[in-house]
């Protein structure tokens, strides 16, 4: 799960991780208010978007007075921003964050990821701040550093330590930078984050040491665990679609083409997806329906794929082993009778209980294709839809 | 002969009295497989298909012998489950629950470190040796004994592999679902090369998906070390970068872990790639034939 910049600086805040004072903003008016509580004269009004690359898409403005507050507020909210996260229909910006600026003397990035290698969580830092890291990591991967956390002990003084000399921080600014990194490491262990990245980390004239950008991403899978977390989702930032499919615990993730899937288990709904593209065919979705489906999961599938106006016909892939094929069957047939299915619908069924759930779908007497192998039933839907 | 588990492996069920854990028992008692006993906390002392239930992993090990577990419980339960089967000094734990947060397994992971029990999974359909021992979720009767050693990511896309094999007259010496999360306990190279050791197994199917770089360094490993013909498939080829396909570790991610990559590196190490997961075991078959394996793998008359 994503949150918010100024959510993620709320938190850091909260563990003792340097960001500079700031307050979010959900109108014009809020935001110049919010202003005037600010101590600097520069302050910085930041479009709050999941996505990245809002600079570079006019998200960010430097606003030397209140005036300029007011005019960058009333030009940034309402707006769409199209960044290259995003996706090319954009995404509007309700919410802004006003914050103090600062006189920034150099720009680092620092960055904690799982490294799937070693099973260990690594915390990453560089003096070349404020680019894109992916980019540092593939011209000049030796400005890159990295300290391998054992979670047995955490992160250690020495690691810190090490890490921020080799990122040239001044001496003066030491203190700062170790304190940083282990309320950092702190907020990812307590708050099961998946990301934390701070980028840029800006040391200051004054010899501070803060976090001017930052953003957390979270374990949906501890989200159990974390309930002031999952207070912090923004469903305006995400696919309705995908919001009604997280409902029945069913994993859906739209796609352009015109062919609904519904598959049970990922490997194979992303393998289903690639037999049909190989077919000629172009899957609308990514859709697993999870281990422990039943007639109301599969109804509530079939709708999600069909507010699709994209999809033309929809196949059905499913190889039981939690799952039982008859359970499918009959939810297949409730789900076409329910939603009055009109389009091509293809169904391959195999593993437990097939020969039930292929009787099922015999004698429902709907219009149903049905396929012997994945490879079968990919080329019926493709020449299906055609 | 196979890997992990054998006609003579006693399991234990953890989480035995759960609606998953209850169905997944009656169906592998009904595989033959040995299950000498259930835990559930509180439940001790009662029995359940015919198996005894006990408070504690180390109470039932010590009361049965056995010598692998599986385990049923919750995504928030399962890391305490999973450190109690190592702390009894079980060989194998096949932990089949789905949802586990990645902390915990981190945390599972440095505790198991220089302790001999073996983790499989988590979020895996389990290990089968067809014919003899079935621990997991896997449809039993799509397996038939044999040479083929099969070792997997995902769990129905290893059902779909399985299922081609057998079609084709390959029956398969053991196949293992290593999970779909990105901390797991057993990756592609230690199942290769319990793969290579085993003199019964004669070549592998690997089964890798987007995500990380688990299949490059397994590549590598097969070119440096595997005597044995492998053959690959990699799933999402399709899938756009930045999103999550399902499994917690299936996402292409500052353009790492794309499928392409993946068959590039594979193909590289010797290992034949299949265009697409429907060619699997005729991609195999080729391969069995080109190292004149065929005959020895051939187990019983393919389906017409």
């Amino acid at each position: 799960m994503n949150i918010h910049e100024y959510q993620s600086k709320d938190l850091l805040r909260a563990y003792g991780v340097a960001v500079p004072t700031g307050y979010k903003a959900f109108s014009v008016e809020e935001a110049v208010e919010k202003a005037r509580s600010l101590s600097t004269d520069v302050r910085v009004v930041k479009a709050q978007i999941h996505a990245g690359g809002r600079g570079n898409a006019g998200g960010v403005k430097i606003a030397k007075n209140e005036d300029e507050v007011r005019t960058y507020a009333e030009e940034i909210l309402g707006k769409t921003l199209v960044t290259h996260q995003t996706g090319p229909e954009g995404q509007e910006v309700q919410r802004l964050l006003i914050e103090e600026g600062c006189d920034i003397d150099k720009e680092y990035y620092i960055g904690l990821v799982l490294d799937r290698s070693t099973s260990r969580i690594v915390l990453m830092g560089s003096e070349e701040g404020g680019t894109e890291i992916e980019q540092v990591a593939e011209e000049t991967p030796e400005k890159i550093f990295r300290e391998y956390i054992d979670p047995a002990i955490g992160l250690q003084g020495y690691q810190a330590r090490r890490l921020a000399f080799n990122m040239n921080i001044p001496n003066d600014s030491l203190g700062q930078a170790v304190k940083f990194m282990n309320g950092l490491y702190t907020v990812f262990m307590e708050k099961d984050c998946s990301v934390a990245e701070i980028n840029p980390l800006v040391s200051t004239k004054d010899g501070d040491v803060l976090a001017l950008d930052a953003k957390l991403n979270f374990d949906d899978n501890a989200l159990y665990r974390q309930k002031d977390i999952q207070e912090l989702r923004d469903l305006d930032e995400e696919d309705p679609k995908e919001i009604e499919a997280s409902k029945y615990d069913l994993s859906y993730i739209a796609l352009d083409g015109n062919i609904g899937c519904m598959v049970n288990g990922a490997g194979l709904a992303m393998s289903t997806m690639d037999i049909i593209k190989h077919n000629g065919g172009e899957p609308a979705n990514f859709l697993d329906v999870g281990g422990g489906a039943d007639a109301e999961k599969v109804t509530a599938a079939f709708k999600i794929i069909l507010e699709d106006e994209h999809v033309q016909g929809i196949y059905v892939n499913i190889f039981g082993g939690i799952m039982k094929c008859d359970v499918i069957a009959e939810g297949v047939v409730t789900a076409t009778k329910e939603v009055g299915l009109t389009m091509p619908l293809v169904v391959r069924l195999e593993g437990t209980n097939v020969d039930e759930g292929k009787k099922i779908l015999k004698e429902s007497g709907l219009n149903i294709t049905a396929a012997d192998t994945m490879a079968d039933g990919a080329e019926k839907i493709v020449d299906l839809v055609k | 002969m196979s890997i992990l588990i054998d006609k003579d492996t006693k399991v234990i069920v953890q989480g035995i009295t759960g609606a998953t854990g209850l169905f997944h028992t009656q169906q592998t008692l009904q595989y033959g497989t040995q299950i000498v006993a259930g835990v559930t906390p509180k439940k001790g002392g009662t029995e359940i298909e015919g198996v005894p239930v006990f408070n504690t992993v180390s109470g039932a090990v010590n009361a049965t012998g056995a010598t692998g577990s599986v385990i049923y419980v919750p995504p928030g339960l399962a890391a305490d489950a999973i450190f109690e089967a190592v702390d009894a000094e079980l060989d194998v734990v096949i932990c089949i629950t789905e949802g586990i947060p990645v902390i915990d397994m981190l945390k599972v992971k440095r505790y198991m470190e220089g302790k001999k029990t073996r983790l499989i999974g988590p979020n895996c359909p389990g290990v089968i040796t067809p014919e003899e021992c079935k621990i997991g979720i896997m449809p039993g009767y799509i397996h038939r004994k044999g040479h083929v050693g099969v070792v997997s990511r995902s769990g129905t896309l290893t059902y779909e592999a399985v299922d081609q094999l057998t079609s084709a007259g390959i029956g398969q010496s053991t196949a293992v679902g290593i999970g779909g999360d990105p901390v797991n306990g057993t990756d592609f190279i230690d199942a290769l090369q319990l793969f290579n050791e085993d003199d019964d197994t004669k070549a592998v199917v690997m089964i890798g998906e987007i995500g990380g770089t688990a299949e490059e360094e397994a590549a590598e490993w097969v070119k440096a070390n595997m005597d044995k013909p492998v053959v690959g498939f990699v799933g999402g080829a399709t899938a756009p970068p930045g999103k999550r396909m399902g499994h917690a570790g299936a996402i292409i991610s500052g353009g790492k872990g794309t499928a392409e990559e993946k068959k590039k590196t594979m193909e590289a190490s010797g290992i034949s790639v299949a265009e697409t997961p429907a060619i699997i075991g005729e991609t195999l078959i080729e391969s069995l034939k080109k190292n004149n394996l065929y005959e020895a793998c051939l187990t019983h008359e393919p389906k017409a």
